[in-house]
């Protein structure tokens, strides 16, 4: 790894890696091949972000829009910051609170955006397959930030960057993610991702939160903490949406923190040195408890933070390298 | 620590199918000896009991109360009176109180409050949705852990099948037990009586045998898709019984449970409005009384209840169709469910089976068997001995009896708790 004071401009681009497909819709846009690129091409930016000057110009006359139809403060700033240290120009539109109003469609926000030629689109939407209805509309590329419970790649690509700074080999670890996989996009993302890098993935959490097949997406299931935290290297926990106790989901948030809460107790059950991860933001003393979150010698979460922007800042640079105008 | 035994009895126990000459050892509350054949028990304390029927004491798994709530009606004290004098050793209270039991604190409560009377065990069931609403899913984990044995929202259908799917999906990761009514909640609404000749006679709204059958269908299905481990909570239909046998069958593993009064009376004992026969599910044709009665011999009925439900004389004097639903039967239930042996010929064995092993079994309670090591819960009873049944007499608070005046059969000489003996 390089020293914070090595990092240049030339070491970026040096590591820099073509994206493999022209959108970054879903984890399975990655490969094998390229993903330890963007991973070291992560840890390069990561070093670069430590700096006190963090200007590049790797994407400097691009114009990149945030389209957020969904409230999000901290996956939206991440992008934001992402493409502002690589030189872009940025758009962040809280698209939730103006044109869905007026009742402007999906496609229609797309096709007028589209007239305003940017170069990337990153979209967070409720609906599960937005992204790809949108980048089939569009000119520009389409980076998925969140659709409905369907994929968070960039989320998947941060966490592998964390667990791979944190562990060094990422592919014979065994990650345990818990808590509510049936709504989870973090979930899938991961899911797919781990598992292409080699990884075995667990899902743990009650039976009315995790899918009746997710066995069949080649994971081990469980429903008990003590039994599906055993061996485990890596504890992912999901944020469990408050309003799912409304839909007969599970009873309360006291009875879910008991037997599915992250707590020292719980996790004393995993392999010892096993670290903590939480794609945030927390509800504390629901999913995990902050004697957990809190202790930096067992959780990643604030490094994932770090990671985020180091991730996203990879996969905007290796988007721009497939048009082939930055190089010199 | 004293030693007691009781010696020269006719031991019935129904978990080894064991109907013979034998005697008992306790100490420390529990069976040390189990002796077969007529044979000379030493201990500081000897009761002989002189040939009659020694077995492992009831177990009620379907008590109402009124406590907390609507103690007027019935406490857990005085349930629990009748329950020791009826030779039941261990009760398990339904979770619609007020508040209702829908809280791991109140588990507690009623398990503290039950074991502070000394008399039998209290347990309770605990609610399957919030304030049996049918909408948001009660703690069942926790109440699972604070001790409650089965979850349920009693007389009330969940009327919405996702939330029961939910449920029966939750309570598989802590395989609780899910107990539910089977019945249409369209088919049943309004109706105080069994449909037929009689209630259309009686011009009282009825409840078609088919809803039974609708509402047991959607649970059965509920239950093969999520696994979960369910009890038929009160069956009254030949016709359900019929779609058990099919989901059995087909390998769906279900525990079913029957009231003594769908055993004992059939809808023709509404009679003139009588309003103590007025139960909730309504009493059904004699064929349907049969068909349980038939089942119970082939074994097919887990647990007989006695649906234990008080209800004061103002809430019973009223016209039949406004009249709470429920009769009591805590205290009656050995002498109506010893029908079955006298008047349709059961054995013995068989009659107590669902009373004691069936129920143990079902809940995971180390009672209901007459074997070493085993909590020394016993009755012992006289099953041949005549009574006029008293409801003014019986020890619950209300005295909604329907077998008031019944001339029965069999008397509870005695009955012991954990070695005490509380009758």
């Amino acid at each position: 790894m390089t020293q914070p004071s090595d990092v240049t401009d030339q070491t970026i681009r040096d590591r820099l890696v073509p994206f493999p497909k022209p959108h970054f819709l879903a984890a399975s846009d990655l490969d094998p091949f390229v993903t330890p690129q963007l991973l070291d091409l992560g840890d390069a930016f990561v070093d670069f972000n430590r700096q006190s000057s963090k200007a590049l110009d790797l994407l400097h006359g691009r114009t990149v829009v945030n389209l957020f139809f969904e409230n999000s403060t901290r996956t939206s700033s991440s992008f934001e910051i992402a493409a502002k240290r690589l030189g872009a120009d940025v758009v962040t539109m809280p698209v939730g609170s103006s044109s869905v109003k007026k009742g402007e469609t999906l496609i229609d926000t797309a096709v007028t955006l589209n007239a305003m030629k940017p170069d990337i689109l990153v979209i967070r939407h409720s609906a599960s397959g937005a992204a790809e209805l949108l980048s089939q509309k569009v000119g520009c590329a389409v980076v998925n930030a969140g659709d409905g419970r369907h994929e968070h790649p960039t989320q998947a690509l941060l966490d592998l960057l964390s667990m791979r700074r944190a562990f060094g080999d990422v592919t014979s670890l065994t990650v345990a993610i818990c808590g509510d996989i049936t709504h989870s996009r973090v979930a899938r993302s991961n899911v797919a991702l781990l598992q292409m890098m080699g990884a075995r993935v667990r899902l743990i959490g009650p039976p009315t939160l995790v899918p009746g097949d997710a066995d069949r997406w080649g994971c081990e299931v469980f429903h008990d903490m003590r039994e599906g935290l055993q061996g485990c290297d890596v504890v992912m926990m999901l944020r469990l949406q408050l309003e799912r106790m409304a839909g007969a989901l599970v009873p309360s948030t006291r009875e879910y923190f008991r037997f599915w809460g992250l707590d020292r107790e719980k996790l004393a059950w995993a392999k010892p040195g096993a670290k903590v991860m939480h794609p945030g933001p927390m509800n504390r003393g629901v999913e995990i408890d902050s004697d957990v979150a809190d202790d930096l010698d067992v959780s990643l979460i604030q490094d994932q933070v770090e990671m985020g922007v180091a991730a996203r800042m990879a996969v905007l640079a290796s988007l721009s390298a497939r048009w082939g105008g930055y190089a010199r | 620590m004293t030693t007691v035994a009781i010696i020269n009895a006719r031991l019935l126990d129904p978990a080894t199918d064991y109907d013979g000459p034998g005697g008992l050892l306790i100490e420390d509350g529990r069976i040390v000896r189990v002796v077969h054949g007529a044979s000379h028990i030493d201990a500081d304390q000897i009761i002989n009991a002189d040939g009659l029927c020694l077995a492992p004491g009831l177990i009620d798994i379907r008590v109402k109360t009124g406590e907390p709530g609507a103690e007027p009606k019935e406490t857990l004290k005085s349930a629990s009176l009748a329950a020791a004098a009826g030779g039941v050793t261990t009760i398990v209270v339904q979770p619609d109180t007020d508040p209702a039991v829908d809280d791991p604190a109140m588990i507690d409560f009623i398990q503290r409050r039950g074991a502070a009377l000394n008399l039998v065990n209290v347990r309770a069931a605990g609610a399957a949705t919030k304030a049996l609403e049918g909408q948001r899913m009660a703690e069942i984990g926790l109440m699972d852990e604070a001790g409650a044995l089965y979850f349920t929202d009693g007389d009330k259908v969940i009327v919405n099948s996702r939330t029961l799917q939910r449920v029966m999906s939750y309570a598989a990761a802590f395989n609780a037990l899910i107990a539910c009514r089977p019945a249409d909640p369209w088919l049943t609404e309004g109706a105080v009586a069994a449909s037929g000749e009689l209630a259309t006679r009686l011009g009282l709204s009825g409840s078609p045998a088919i809803a039974e059958r609708i509402g047991l269908e959607r649970d059965l299905a509920l239950v093969e898709q999520t696994g979960a481990r369910f009890l038929v909570d009160q069956i009254s239909t030949e016709g359900a019984l019929e779609t058990l046998a099919r989901a059995r069958a087909k390998g769906l593993e279900v525990a079913v449970s029957v009231s003594i009064n769908h055993l004992c009376f059939n809808e023709v004992d509404i009679g003139d409005y009588r309003t103590f026969y007025r139960l909730d599910p309504p009493l059904r044709s004699e064929a349907d009384r049969q068909a349980l009665i038939e089942a119970v011999r082939e074994g097919l009925i887990d647990v007989i209840t006695s649906a234990h439900a008080p209800a004061p004389a103002e809430d019973k004097r009223r016209p039949f169709a406004e009249a709470a639903p429920g009769a009591i039967g805590l205290e009656t239930l050995l002498p109506a469910a010893l029908t079955l042996h006298h008047e349709a010929g059961l054995d013995l064995l068989d009659v107590l089976r669902p009373l004691t092993q069936g129920p143990a079994a079902l809940l995971g309670l180390d009672a209901g068997v007459l074997a070493e090591g085993a909590p020394a819960d016993l009755v012992l009873f006289d099953p041949g001995a005549p009574i006029i049944v008293d409801a003014d007499a019986l020890h619950s608070k209300s005295k909604n009896s329907p077998f008031d005046g019944r001339r029965l059969q069999g008397k509870v000489i005695g009955t012991w708790v954990g070695g005490r003996k509380v009758h």
